[in-house]
């Protein structure tokens, strides 16, 4: 028992230190963005003042990743969660291979993707200069977790005998993908929808070669705020992302808790495809 | 209640061979005849192409080439399930997760787009026929096995199908539950009078269901008959060895009769016979060896509650099944004198 007590508080300490060591840039970062003067430090006072001249200045590129997350939800939504159900329904050995290559955006660095797009479509008409060329890089990038999330939850339930139960009643193809296939699998759509979302506001690396000076991202303006203002300034711009995306991935956890076992899968899907992109 | 079934349908296969895609022959070219209104309980140790027989009738498979499937007079070979106007029940029920028990009973009613009105009214006179009108806006996940098999009959009798398919309906539920379902299946089926494939592997379930049993092994029927047939004339050493329990015993015939290690049985049919079977409650115990026919040993003993099981060495490779008194049976080791039913003694 006593050994237990001591492996659970060695646990909780490893946690908490790990924690701690996560969060406390965050926090450093949030209150630099509130002080006037962060190398005075809290006593300088604080103030909204480097927030506000953060929103006047780039409130256009916190609007351009809202509208392109969004978008990029769309596009994910409507291309992925058929691809998940053809994958499903597809032969074993076939379905394997494409699910492999669906992550090799993800695989692949960011960079070289970004640098092989522009080689090849850089020249179409003014698509380089349009957020549209930002969102096909975006959507590169997320649907394989659009794909694997909707994937795992058809991997949890018998869609197949559930499809013959609505055609004996009577249903068509387009019925049966309406009433019983699309709400079976809300949950990974869910799921899916949002790390889509979150993904593509916080997309930094491919987005930093993709885009033009129309076309700047918030993690883009972010970079460019560290780089060359006072350091308050590009704190103010991280607390604004935050505020952002904070509520998202609250969302994310409420979404998961009725149904915890169907999480936990695309949860796995999740840590498998972070962990291969961290390789990258 | 017989408006609840427009009108029976009587379905034939013609020739209806299954090879799956893998090399898998499922089925050998099968013709049957169901005739509008009846029972037919498909039989069969696992394996032997029952679900795939009924899933021919449905339409979620194809026959191979030259196979046909009749209803009434109509070719609906090339008609997929949902044109073809069955109720199905899946062995695991395949109801909806995503609706409430109301909503899936009327999912079929959505699809026909019957009124909104007219639908509720159905519903809930199939959750009355099925006694789960307290169901109605559960979820599925918050049933149990029984009150899912009852959703699941409801559902598919909700839109008033021609026929009703069920594929091992009752075998995912506990003994008792299964014996009560079945008595009030049957009942629902007679009153009904809509015809019926019913699929299992449990005998008991066949006896008590079919109008007709068809004994079905490897892809091959071995018998049609009502259950008194298949059950007193079988038509194969199978057929005789998977329904019931079955004795066998070798000999020849001679001039008293069919003489064996044992002794003699009373066998007066003309022609030859290397084997005779009998059931075990065929056979009686007899006090005196002047009136034994066969003689044996009890080798063993089982108490099975309303009688005693009775294992006896007979000198013949396997040894006799006898049915002996539940309170004071005979005991291990002593000799037993037994009499043979004449009716009961078959050749196959
Ligand atoms: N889709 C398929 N592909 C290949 N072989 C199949 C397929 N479906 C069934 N089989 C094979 O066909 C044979 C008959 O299967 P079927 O499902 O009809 O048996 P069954 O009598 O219903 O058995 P059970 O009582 O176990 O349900 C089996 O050998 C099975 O392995
Ligand atoms: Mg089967």
């Amino acid at each position: 028992m006593a050994y237990r007590k001591i492996l659970f508080g060695m646990q909780l300490g490893l946690c908490v230190l790990v924690c701690v060591f996560l969060i406390l840039p965050m926090g450093l970062s949030v209150i630099a963005g509130l002080t006037n003067n962060y190398f005075v430090g809290l006593d300088s006072g604080l103030t909204l003042r480097w927030v506000l001249e953060v929103w006047g200045g780039y409130h256009d590129t916190i609007f351009r990743s809202v509208w392109i997350a969004l978008a990029c939800v769309f596009v994910t939504l409507i291309i992925g969660v058929p691809a998940a159900y053809v994958l499903h329904r597809s032969p074993q050995r076939l379905a394997r291979w494409l699910e492999e290559l669906l992550v090799l955006p993800i695989a692949v660095p960011g960079l070289a993707t970004a640098l092989a797009l522009i080689a090849m479509y850089g020249g179409w008409g003014n698509l380089r200069s349009s957020w549209l060329f930002i969102l096909i890089g975006h959507v590169l990038f997320t649907l394989p977790f659009m794909v694997r999330s909707v994937l795992a939850v058809l991997g949890g339930i018998d869609l197949h005998t559930l499809e013959e139960g609505g055609a004996s009643l009577g249903a068509n193809f387009t019925q049966r993908f309406f009433h019983i296939v699309l709400p079976n699998c809300r949950q990974g759509i869910l799921a899916g929808a949002l790390m889509v979302l979150t993904l593509s506001m916080g997309e930094f690396n491919m987005t930093w070669l993709l885009h033009t000076p129309f076309t700047k991202t918030l993690p883009v303006g972010l970079a460019d705020a560290y780089a060359s203002l006072r350091l308050e300034v590009g704190s103010a711009y991280t607390l604004l992302f935050f505020l952002m995306i904070v509520p998202l991935l609250l969302l994310m956890q409420a979404i998961a808790q009725p149904r915890q076992k169907k999480f936990e899968l695309v949860e796995d899907e999740v840590v498998i495809l972070l962990s291969e992109s961290a390789k990258s | 209640m017989s408006a609840l079934v427009p009108q029976a349908l009587s379905i034939r296969l013609q020739g209806c061979a299954k090879t799956f895609r893998d090399g898998t022959r499922a089925l050998e070219s099968l013709d049957l005849s169901i005739s509008a209104g009846e029972t037919l309980v498909l039989l069969g140790p696992s394996g032997c192409g029952k679900t795939t027989t009924l899933r021919l009738i449905a339409g979620l498979e194809q026959p191979d080439a030259g196979g046909k499937v009749f209803f009434d007079d109509t070719d609906v070979t090339t008609l997929g399930i949902e044109a073809r106007k069955i109720g199905m029940v899946f062995q695991s029920y395949a109801l909806f997760p995503n609706m409430t028990v109301a909503q899936n009973v009327g999912y079929g009613l959505r699809i026909l787009k019957m009124p909104k009105t007219e639908q509720q009214v159905r519903i809930r006179e199939m959750l009355a026929m099925m006694r789960i009108e307290a169901l109605a806006d559960r979820r599925i996940d918050q049933l149990s096995g029984g009150q899912r098999q009852r959703v699941a009959l409801a559902r598919a009798l909700a839109v008033r199908p021609q026929a009703l398919l069920l594929d091992e309906p009752l075998t995912a539920l506990d003994a008792r539950l299964r014996d009560a379902l079945r008595v009030e299946i049957n009942q629902l089926l007679r009153s009904l009078g809509i015809t019926t494939i019913y699929v299992t592997h449990d005998q008991a379930e066949a006896m008590a269901l079919g109008d007709r049993i068809i004994v079905m092994s490897h892809g091959r029927v071995e018998q049609i008959g009502t259950p008194r047939e298949i059950y007193h004339q079988p038509g194969s050493a199978f057929v005789a060895n998977f329904i019931g329990s079955m004795n066998q015993l070798r000999g020849v015939v001679t001039p008293q009769g069919f003489t064996c290690s044992a002794g003699c049985l009373n066998w007066d049919r003309s022609g030859v016979a290397e084997r005779v079977l009998f059931r075990p409650e065929d056979v009686s115990i007899v006090t005196s060896s002047e009136f034994a026919e066969l003689t044996g040993v009890v080798k063993a003993s089982f108490f099975m509650g309303d009688h005693t099981r009775l294992l006896v060495d007979v000198g013949d490779e396997a040894p006799i099944t006898v049915l002996d008194d539940a309170r004071c049976p005979q005991a291990v080791g002593q000799k037993l004198y037994m009499r043979v039913a004449p009716l009961g003694l078959m050749s196959i």
